[in-house]
């Protein structure tokens, strides 16, 4: 009996040309992890905390304004804590007042009456969504600041399904000092009356107010890198904050000192005219995530809609300023848990190893079949070479990242495929000694051995899965090549490996020996 | 060529001896890993910094120890890489589980400086500097747990379906065997246990099982076949049908992982030597422990059923 290889010939071809175009060239086709091409991997995680404690102050400033609005009193309005305010002193007989207007203003809060006080909580699901917008404000930040810096081929993006970590892949960054500073700084610039100060320590400063920190003021602290130090009392409020900044760029001051230029949205100039106009004679800081940078006098009403920053700058981090300046403040703050720098030149080292390693298993792989099973060897050889090509294509099509354990995984494929080669000529050559001619022999030593390597490359299949769903980067890398490998052994050992042998029998009339 | 002319070889006569000999390897393990508090984890999962430098000339490790005492690091482990005395990895003494990833930097940091100030060390090349926060570290491990726990019920369920579950039950111990003697070995040759090697082992579970699978197939034919021998001679005929695949594929498989231990690099050196181990291990488990194990529930339960 003859099998037909006409249709079996043409998808074989058919999937190995589609292998070699989309893997060809390899070197622009098929992705490289960072541990191979060096750069840098953080790992970050998004303070949300701080979206909710920045809204609750912002929940808390409003509040204050609608009770005064609706003439309803009260002793004290405070943050207990994050998610959650308390105002104490309230009458009794304005109690319903308060339910309407919490009611009707405030349904982002569940609140409480008990006697005079009431409390406030965040609704779960608003601070749910409040975190969830943190992150994804936080990874939209980054992204710009990236960007504009001119990193080729980032990677930015949220780990896992909503948890607050960011992933960020930089490959080819040389100093990873630099960046890894500008991603982090929060760039939060506020523009703030000075109401007393600059103070040698905090107790200086608040001797004329008894030594109690004076409503709406705060104090912050001078950036000991840009000014002598020192602690100032300023207002809450800001005159102006980055929401309001068009733009930023490095420039010089009158010393040529390197220095930041900012320029205003007109909603922005006009405050800031009127406070300076309103201020003349007193210092406005300006502060730069929580760090006073400079804070010069106010000699006259600024019509400009243009100012700068000053201090003592090198021109890179004037230039790293404005770039987060530009590319907006983050909602929150960030912390690393994981950075990995990997040097070009390792990842170049290891790409040379992995290739030696792969090639000469191949070649010690392919002599030993060839040795072992002689001309049926040469099959599993042809399978082998057909299936490193799918391979290819297969992490070309998928955009998988090969990574040096990606490599390693490629190099056990090696290995482990030819088992299906194996188990096959195993069945042959037991039904060839039971006395069963060549091509039953070869029928059913494919058959029989087809559930066998079903089964054992499930197995193995299910142990990658899981890898993958687990693994990070470099591991996953290895899950993927696994997968695609053995999958694609199971093509070739099979499928093509029984091909060759049709072919090569079609031509002889009458086969009395097979070389296995 | 063939290697064995109809092997009838008596593998579950000394099945008493294989336990002997794999309670012995894990017992030791246990102790080694008792005696080291707990496994060896790299920067991975316990945290810390790792940095990979490359001198430009060949430098004692005694005198980048020294640099280091200097700043009070003297306590950093200090690893050579290759034979030319150039390349080291040094990894700094791990902090406390709170400490956050900042801290791990700082003192990252502070080993170049150190190593920097000392100028007759010479030129050097960062070639790597990885920082893994506590916060990361735990979790990995936690996920690296369940990844491999997962994949062992999946493949118990898989089994238990195409095959018995005495034959599913037959083959998790045999996995569970194959990551215990594994990691018996890791910490005896005090190596570090990295994401890398987690996945070796977790590829060496997925290819243990594939042995163990190609024998029980061969089990489930052969028990259609012939109904008149005992279940032992069933397996050990099953066992001596496979020999010559069972050694083959393990020959080549430990080919390509020779191959990845000499030739791979310093980088992906644990990954190799866990799978050789494990290629090994899984050879001979499949053999030794997954047929005992079904011949031992057989003889406990079908004969009951008589």
């Amino acid at each position: 009996m003859r099998r037909k290889t006409g249709w079996r010939l043409g998808l074989t071809l058919f999937i190995l040309g589609l292998s070699i175009f989309l893997a060809y060239p390899p070197r622009e086709k098929i992705k490289l992890g960072l541990d191979l091409k060096g750069g840098i991997h953080l790992v970050l995680k998004v303070i949300t905390d701080d979206a909710i404690n920045i809204e609750t102050d912002q929940e808390i400033a409003r509040l204050q304004e609608e009770l005064k609005k609706k003439e309803i009193e009260f002793t004290s309005i405070k943050k207990e804590k994050i998610g959650k305010i308390l105002i104490e002193g309230i009458k009794s007989e304005q109690e319903g007042k308060i339910r309407d207007l919490l009611d009707d203003l405030f349904g982002e809060w569940n609140f409480s009456i008990r006697g005079d006080k009431v409390s406030l909580t965040m609704k779960a699901s608003v601070a749910s969504y409040l975190r969830d917008q943190a992150v994804k404000q936080a990874i939209e930040t980054i992204r710009n600041r990236v960007d504009q810096f001119g990193v080729a081929e980032p990677v930015i993006q949220r780990q896992g399904m909503g948890g607050d970590r960011i992933l960020v892949q930089l490959p080819g960054v040389e100093d990873p000092e630099r960046v890894k500073n500008i991603i982090k700084t929060t760039a939060l610039l506020e523009l703030k009356l000075v109401e007393a100060g600059p103070a040698p320590d905090k107790e200086t400063l608040l001797k004329d107010y008894g030594g109690k920190v004076p409503d709406q003021m705060e104090i912050v602290k001078g950036d000991p890198k840009r000014t002598p130090g020192g602690y100032y009392l300023v207002h809450k409020v800001a005159v102006i904050t980055g929401k309001d900044l068009k733009n930023a760029r490095r420039s010089v001051d009158e010393w040529n000192n390197p220095d930041v230029v900012f320029t205003m949205t007109s909603s922005g100039a006009k405050r800031f005219e009127k406070a300076t106009s309103e201020n003349i004679g007193r210092l406005l800081a300006i502060v730069l995530d929580g760090k006073v940078q400079s804070a010069p006098v106010i000699r006259e009403r600024i019509a400009s809609d243009s100012a700068s920053i000053q201090g003592n700058f090198t021109v890179e981090q004037a230039e790293d300023l404005a770039l987060v300046l530009r590319a907006g403040a983050l909602p929150a703050s960030i912390k690393y848990l994981e950075e990995r720098t990997i040097g070009p030149s390792l990842g170049a080292d290891s790409i040379r190893k992995g290739l030696t390693a792969t090639i000469i298993a191949l070649i010690l792989v392919m002599f030993f079949m060839v040795f072992y099973y002689k001309l049926s060897g040469i099959n599993s050889v042809v399978a082998l070479i057909l299936n490193m090509i799918i391979l290819a294509g297969a992490l070309a099509y998928f955009k998988a990242t090969l990574t040096l354990p990606g490599i390693a995984g490629i190099i056990l494929t090696i290995g482990m495929s030819v088992d299906a080669n194996v188990l096959v000529f195993e069945r042959i050559r037991e039904d060839l000694r039971l006395g069963k001619t060549v091509r039953a022999a070869i029928a059913s030593g494919f058959s029989k051995a087809f559930r066998t390597i079903l089964d054992a490359n499930v197995t193995t299949i299910i142990a990658a899965i899981f890898l993958f769903q687990f693994g990070t980067g470099p591991v996953k890398g290895f899950a993927v090549t696994l997968i695609i490998g053995i999958s694609a052994s199971m093509f070739t050992a099979v499928f093509v490996s029984r091909l060759i042998f049709d072919i090569v029998l079609a031509k002889r009339r009458k086969v009395e020996k097979l070389s296995i | 060529m063939r290697l064995f002319k109809e092997p009838k070889i008596q593998f579950l006569k000394y099945k008493y001896f294989a336990f002997l000999l794999s309670g012995f390897i894990i017992t030791s393990g246990i102790v080694s890993i008792v005696q080291k508090k707990g496994l060896n984890f790299g920067v991975d999962f316990a945290g810390g910094t790792l940095i990979r430098i490359k001198f430009e000339q060949p430098t004692p490790i005694d005198k980048i120890r020294g640099a280091l005492k200097n700043v009070g690091l003297g306590q950093s482990r200090i690893q050579e890489v290759g034979h030319e005395k150039k390349e080291y990895l040094i990894r700094t003494i791990t902090l406390k589980e709170k400490e956050e990833l900042e801290a791990h930097e700082i003192m990252g940091r502070k080993i170049v400086d150190a190593l920097k100030k000392h100028e007759e060390l010479g030129r050097f090349e960062i070639l790597s500097k990885e920082t893994v926060g506590p916060a990361v570290g735990h979790d990995l491990r936690k996920k690296a747990t369940q990844a491999t726990i997962w994949a062992l019920i999946g493949m118990l369920i898989y089994i238990a379906l195409r095959f018995q579950i005495s034959y599913g039950i037959a083959a998790i111990l045999t996995l569970t065997h194959d990551v215990l003697i594994t990691t018996s070995i890791l910490s005896l040759t005090n190596r570090e246990i990295n994401l890398p090697v987690i996945a070796a082992i977790l590829t060496i579970v997925g290819y243990s099982l594939n042995d163990t699978i190609v024998i029980f197939d061969r089990v489930r034919d052969n028990l259609k076949i012939s109904r008149k021998r005992s279940f032992e001679e069933i397996l050990n005929d099953s066992i001596n049908q496979t020999l010559s695949r069972t050694i083959v594929t393990s020959f080549t498989t430990l080919l390509t992982v020779l191959a990845l231990y000499f030739l791979g690099g310093e980088v992906i050196n644990d990954f190799a030597f866990t799978m050789m181990v494990g290629v090994i291990s899984g050879t001979y488990s499949t053999i030794y422990q997954s047929c005992p194990v079904v011949l031992a529930w057989h003889n406990i339960f079908k004969k009951r059923k008589k």
